[in-house]
């Protein structure tokens, strides 16, 4: 068996009603994985949203699933960022921690160590908010769980390729 | 031809221009697209279309019995000419009811277009009478689906959903219109000629690189084998006559699919038969054998490959499709060539014609070797069956069909099952475009409705629906269309009480515990054709088949023909799910020998 790999897809689609259930169908249809999923218009003016996908697959599969994505008739562009070499990822979380005391203190510290912000605060809550890798949330929220974490909220991966070429 | 192009400010102050109901567009654009014929069935959601279609002469509406059978005969009309079959219906049911076919229509690459009616704007959303999410659940079933929802872009739409149905590899596109649009009035149409969108474009042209790296594996191979499918028969008669020259100018064997049967003449000695689960002894082998694979427009579906990690291990494979995704999809392929099989088939002819001028097209010795090889397993004479004048054998009678048709222009359509397979094994077809039956989906019930579009688009062909007693009762109904239109189809039943193909599965895989397959309580099949104003007819007796098949071709009107086949014969050779080509079973002995029987991993496949 291959290895399974991890690629983050950009998408760009005429931003239409159902396109978004064109994608995700053709993932839950065909059996693909989706880690994350994030879309947004990103040209107002042509009308198009970019999507980025996380997934995972063998490379028989990962080559499929761009193939599928490309057959689709609103999508202009599939762009690999995985296999197009370096390119720059981030996700934005809002955490909510619950606790006093020294507890309190300790994930505002750790907070000031993950550059996350306090954007809401009560007497015994905080809300963080951070952006940075998928592994850097994870470590974060994973540092939170001990010292009250009650909630998140995360946007999913948003990739772009490094240097001066556009997509 | 004429379309107009009028913006609403212009328009507002110009002298007014012409305005047209949406269904009067929908029309003017259908007209425009080259549009004859419409498969359909009113309800409440189309009625401004029927009553656009009553005024006017240019189009014919064919009058279905249920949507179902509207999009097989669609189906059936386009494979027969090669044009977009166009099917009509209502919202709600009337969509849910076209879906089998459109999955089919996808399975299959067939372009169809289905109208469907939808509530108005206003009412989207709120569980109206007969209001259905048509582009939510036909999303995963059609090439591609729109929702109409500002008349000033109707006209344009339709046009564009004809180009993607039958522009790249073909397809089922549904056109979703609510009422609303139907009855309202603009002044804007677009002609066929308004700009397809810059996302879609199919591409045709074969990169050059490729064809010549093609040829030269075709120059160095051994024991090559041309495997060819629908992909050929869907580029057009041009692709078939490149095939046919290029198989020829090789001295290669070739192979079709169930859905390329046409795309090489049947009778030519350089074809090794059907391929697949029910494909000849010869055609498997070689597959299983050769050094070189040559797929031009087939998707190494499950059916043609058996077990994959046994499937023609040692050759190198070239993929000539014009669907991306189809390659790399089942089968890791050494030469991949994406693009429109007529244009690669031109590029490797003329390149085999001028290395053949050179002196550098092959090893004439190592490809005779191949042939003796080849000549073996066609000596096996794999698709023989036990002569008998007690019963009907059911090979027997679609030979009789045959034999007594062949001068003829005789179209061909079946259900699904058994009687699919051995009209596939036994009806020889030496033209493409003649041989209409369900592949990928497998929808019994498609070889009647298929069969009447098939009918009108060439009134005065001989059209034949081979088909097994279960599955053409799955849509039986169309005999009343068939009956209106003065369609003389001719439905050529195989009747031996069960739904054959799972009796022999049932039969191999099950203990011969026959649940729920055996057919009690069939109609009377002469009695059902007269209640339909069609002739029935019935051969019980080896002796009566042939006076039935020559009543059936001199009659002129539609018939039904019911021909009472032996009850135990199975279809062979066969595959067992899960074995390998070179493991078949060429006959009911072949089930005793060890390892002839289906492995556990193999119960598990379809």
């Amino acid at each position: 068996m291959t290895a399974v790999e991890r690629h983050t897809i950009s998408v760009i689609v005429d931003n239409e009603p159902g396109i978004l259930a064109r994608v995700v169908g053709l993932f839950s249809g065909r059996g693909y994985n989706i880690e994350s999923l994030t879309v947004a218009e990103t040209d107002s003016r042509e009308h198009r949203s970019r999507i980025t996908l996380v997934t995972s697959g063998t490379p028989m599969i990962i080559e499929q699933i761009k193939a599928q994505l490309e057959r689709l008739v609103p999508v202009h562009k599939v762009s690999d960022l995985t296999e197009g070499g370096a390119h720059v990822e981030r996700e934005l979380a809002l955490i909510k921690v619950r606790g006093t005391g020294e507890k309190r203190v300790e994930s505002l510290r750790i907070a000031d160590i993950f550059r996350a912000r306090a954007i809401d605060s009560t007497i015994d809550s905080f809300v963080f908010e951070m952006t940075g890798s998928t592994d850097k949330i994870d470590a974060f929220v994973k540092l939170m769980e001990p010292l009250g974490l009650i909630e998140v909220a995360r946007t999913g991966v948003a990739a772009i390729s490094r240097g001066s070429q556009a997509l | 031809m004429s379309s107009k192009t009028t913006s609403a400010a212009t328009a507002a102050a110009s002298p007014p221009a012409t305005d047209w109901t949406g269904s009067e567009l929908l029309l003017k654009a259908l007209v425009d697209q080259g549009v004859e014929v419409i498969f359909g069935y009113p309800g409440g959601a189309v009625l401004p279309i029927y009553d656009a279609l009553f005024q006017q002469n240019s189009l014919r509406h064919i009058l279905v019995r249920q949507e179902g059978g509207a999009v097989h005969a669609a189906e059936g009309y386009a494979r027969s000419t090669g044009k977009v079959g166009v099917v009509l219906v209502t919202s709600g049911p009337g969509a849910t009811n076209a879906v089998t076919g459109l999955t089919d229509a996808l399975m299959d690459s067939v372009p169809v277009v289905c109208l469907t009616g939808q509530v108005p704007t206003h009412l989207i959303g709120n569980d109206a009478f007969q209001e259905a999410d048509t582009t939510g659940i036909t999303r995963p079933c059609t090439k591609h689906n729109y929702l109409v929802k500002d008349i000033t872009k109707l006209s344009r739409t339709v046009h564009e959903a004809f180009h993607v149905a039958r522009s790249g590899r073909p397809g089922p596109v549904v056109v979703d219109l609510p009422k609303d649009i139907l009855v309202g009035r603009s002044t804007v149409y677009e002609g066929p000629e308004a700009g397809m969108r810059k996302t879609y474009a199919p591409r045709l042209e074969p990169d050059a690189d490729r064809i010549e790296q093609a040829l030269e594996m075709m120059a160095r191979a051994k024991r090559p084998l041309f495997y060819c499918g629908g992909g050929v028969i869907n580029s057009g008669p041009k692709a078939v006559e490149l095939l046919t020259q290029l198989v020829r100018a090789t001295g290669f064997p070739c192979t079709l699919t169930l859905m390329g049967l046409g795309a090489f003449p049947a009778s030519d000695p350089l074809f090794l038969g059907m391929v697949g689960m029910h494909g000849t002894w010869e055609s498997n082998h070689a597959m299983h054998d050769c050094d070189l694979m040559i797929n031009v427009g087939a998707r190494f579906d499950d059916r043609v490959t058996g077990k994959i990690a046994a499937f023609s291990p040692g050759s190198k494979k070239i993929h000539i499709d014009i669907d991306p995704s189809s390659i790399n999809k089942n089968v890791r392929v050494d030469l991949p060539i994406v693009g429109d099989a007529g244009k690669a088939l031109a590029g490797l002819l003329s390149g085999w014609k001028s290395r053949k001028a050179k002196g550098d097209a092959g090893h004439a010795k190592d490809l005779a070797a191949w042939w003796d090889q080849i000549e073996k397993w066609r000596a096996r004479d794999c698709l023989r069956y036990e002569k008998t004048d007690k019963v009907i054998k059911p090979q027997y009678a679609i030979q009789r069909l045959y034999e007594l048709t062949k001068g003829r222009d005789c179209y061909i359509t079946t259900e699904v099952g058994q009687h699919q397979m051995w009209a596939a094994q036994f009806y020889k077809f030496d033209k493409p475009n003649h041989w209409m039956t369900s592949g990928g989906l497998g929808t019994m019930g498609y070889g009647l409705p298929a069969a009447m579009g098939v009918q009108v688009a060439h009134p005065d062909a001989l059209v034949v629906d081979i088909a097994g007693e279960a599955s053409i009762l799955m849509n039986i109904q169309e005999l009343s269309t068939i009956c209106q239109y003065r369609l003389p189809v001719k439905a050529f039943i195989l009747n031996n009480q069960y739904m054959g193909m799972v009796r022999q599965w049932q039969e191999l895989l099950h203990g011969g515990r026959y649940s729920e397959s055996y057919m009690d309580s069939l109609p009377d099949f002469v009695k059902l054709a007269e209640s339909f104003h069609c002739v029935g007819l019935r051969a019980t007796k080896v002796s009566e088949v042939d006076d039935v098949i020559k009543e059936m071709l001199k009659v002129k009107q539609p018939v039904v023909v019911d021909v009472a086949v032996d009850q135990t014969e199975n279809c062979f050779p066969m595959i067992p799910s899960g074995a390998a080509h070179n493991e078949m079973l060429l006959g009911p002995a072949d089930k005793k020998k060890p390892g002839g029987a289906i492995s556990e991993d193999g119960m598990v496949l379809v």
